[in-house]
């Protein structure tokens, strides 16, 4: 364990709670977004920005004490941090430990940015993409075949 | 083909079922020659679902369905009726659908024609969906073309005109990519292919972009034109000083090899002028007609 992971670990030491690491240096801020942690929540949660890292040469981690995610957030992570991993703490200790995965299919989760496209229409379907690429991030939409990059995706999420 | 499948994107067909529809389109065609009554889809029915307006397409569609002995059901002016109420596109589907054997949909918005497939009980064949893709006439375009040459591969094929809004030339350059060919795309600086189909074909097309017919008029095999809409251009004087460049005249099939050939999707406003129509390089009329019997083996495939 690098050093800065344990002056960051005497800092926040959690009971209970979810701890989100190896976030692409810069990103904490976008994981936040997507958890909807930006818009109020009252679960503590600290933030560690350009972390030395062993294995990404920096990074951000995330520890939210009290709350424990849903598939459905971790796929959102995923295309935000593709090789993050997720520690559930109990009592102190990593209770479960894994890392997120990149569905092969984004369903429901955001929108096409092509405005043309029938699924912005109000037809009863949620968006739908197919996951062409992991890395570089592409999605392609189900229904219109438009790609969208890392870029539109973050932008959308 | 197996049987009681959609036709959303040209992508939905390989190359073997390609070849095979090519084979039963000449038959078809021999057989209207011939004036040989057919009965195959006799007790059949087609239903035509056009939101955006269309002349060919349509024609071509209902003709060919008749031709093999079945009906044709449709709603005049589907915008006017069904969506006009609010009712969704997957509900019309879900209801015409169980009222016919087939539906041929044209829809404003991309995408339309495959969320029509996934609530149709019966297959979906698209006619053009946006600026997404006109898949039937992409079918007709290369049979066209394989009729023409015998093959597809090792052609030089020059596509002109309106190369960002224009659904044919998408559909073609989506299809074009699975064969060996040299794609040559002419157009004004703003009408330039979308870097959203070109992402999509870059690396298995061999393409050459330029704003200059002479540049490549000399080595192409299939010069495929398309029409400049006077629409797409905020500024008329922008407008008049691109388009003369860009229409085919006798000076221009003059430069072109012998055993070329030109097609037009159609209708074709004054990009081809009509002195051109009689020289045997021009084949847009040919290519319009074949337009029935390729759809007589495309509704034979997806309903025998
Ligand atoms: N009780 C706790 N409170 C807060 N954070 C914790 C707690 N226990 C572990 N962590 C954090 O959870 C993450 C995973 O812990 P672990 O001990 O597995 O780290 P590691 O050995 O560096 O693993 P990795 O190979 O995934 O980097 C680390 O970021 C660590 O700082
Ligand atoms: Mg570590
Ligand atoms: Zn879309």
């Amino acid at each position: 364990m690098s050093s800065g992971e344990e002056k960051l670990l005497k800092i926040s030491k959690i009971k209970e709670g979810t701890v989100i690491d190896h976030i692409p240096a810069g990103k904490a801020l976008k994981v936040l977004s997507v958890l909807r942690i930006d818009r109020g929540c009252n679960h503590t949660v600290s933030i560690g920005i350009n972390i030395k890292s062993k294995k990404l040469n920096h990074k951000d981690v995330v520890k939210i004490e009290s709350r424990f995610l849903e598939k459905n957030e971790l796929d959102k992570i995923s295309l935000v941090a593709p090789d993050a991993t997720i520690s559930i703490i109990r009592d102190y200790e990593i209770y479960e430990k894994f890392r997120v995965e990149l569905p092969d299919s984004v369903v429901g989760i955001i929108n096409c940015n092509n405005q043309n496209c029938i699924t912005n229409s109000g037809e009863p379907v949620p968006p739908e993409f197919k996951v062409k690429s992991k890395k570089p991030l592409v999605l392609t939409c189900v229904y219109c075949e438009r790609n969208m990059g890392e870029g539109e995706v973050h932008s959308l999420l | 083909m197996k049987t009681n499948r959609s036709l959303v994107s040209v992508e939905d067909l390989s190359t073997e079922e390609l070849m095979d529809l090519f084979k039963l389109s000449t038959d078809m065609d021999r057989d209207l020659r011939s004036g040989k009554r057919l009965t195959e889809m006799q007790g059949k029915i087609m239903a035509t679902l056009f939101y955006e307006p269309s002349t060919r397409t349509r024609l071509s569609f209902e003709s060919a369905m008749r031709r093999l002995g079945g009906s044709v059901i449709s709603v005049a002016d589907p915008r006017s009726s069904s969506a006009a109420k609010g009712e969704s596109l997957a509900d019309s589907i879900r209801v015409v659908s169980s009222y016919s054997d087939l539906i041929i949909i044209r829809h404003p918005l991309e995408g339309a024609a495959k969320l029509a497939s996934r609530f149709s009980s019966v297959p979906v064949i698209n006619a053009g969906d946006g600026s997404g893709q006109h898949p039937t006439q992409t079918l007709l375009d290369l049979y066209t073309i394989h009729r023409e040459f015998g093959r597809i591969d090792d052609l030089t094929i020059t596509v002109l005109g309106d190369l960002k809004y224009g659904r044919t030339t998408h559909s073609l350059l989506l299809a074009l990519a699975r064969f060996e060919v040299r794609v040559n795309l002419v157009s004004p600086p703003i009408l330039k292919v979308p870097s959203h189909i070109l992402d999509r074909v870059k690396s298995s097309l061999q393409m050459v972009e330029t704003d200059s017919l002479e540049s490549v008029i000399e080595d192409t095999d299939v010069l495929y034109v398309t029409r400049i809409q006077k629409e797409r251009f905020a500024d008329m004087n922008e407008y008049r000083s691109v388009i003369g460049s860009y229409s085919v005249v006798r000076e221009t099939v003059d430069l072109m090899k012998q055993q070329s050939i030109i097609l037009h999707p159609l209708p074709r406003v004054d990009e081809i002028d009509e002195n051109v129509d009689n020289d045997k390089r021009a084949r847009y009329f040919e290519q319009a007609a074949y337009g029935v019997p390729v759809r007589m083996a495309l509704i034979h495939k997806i309903l025998e």
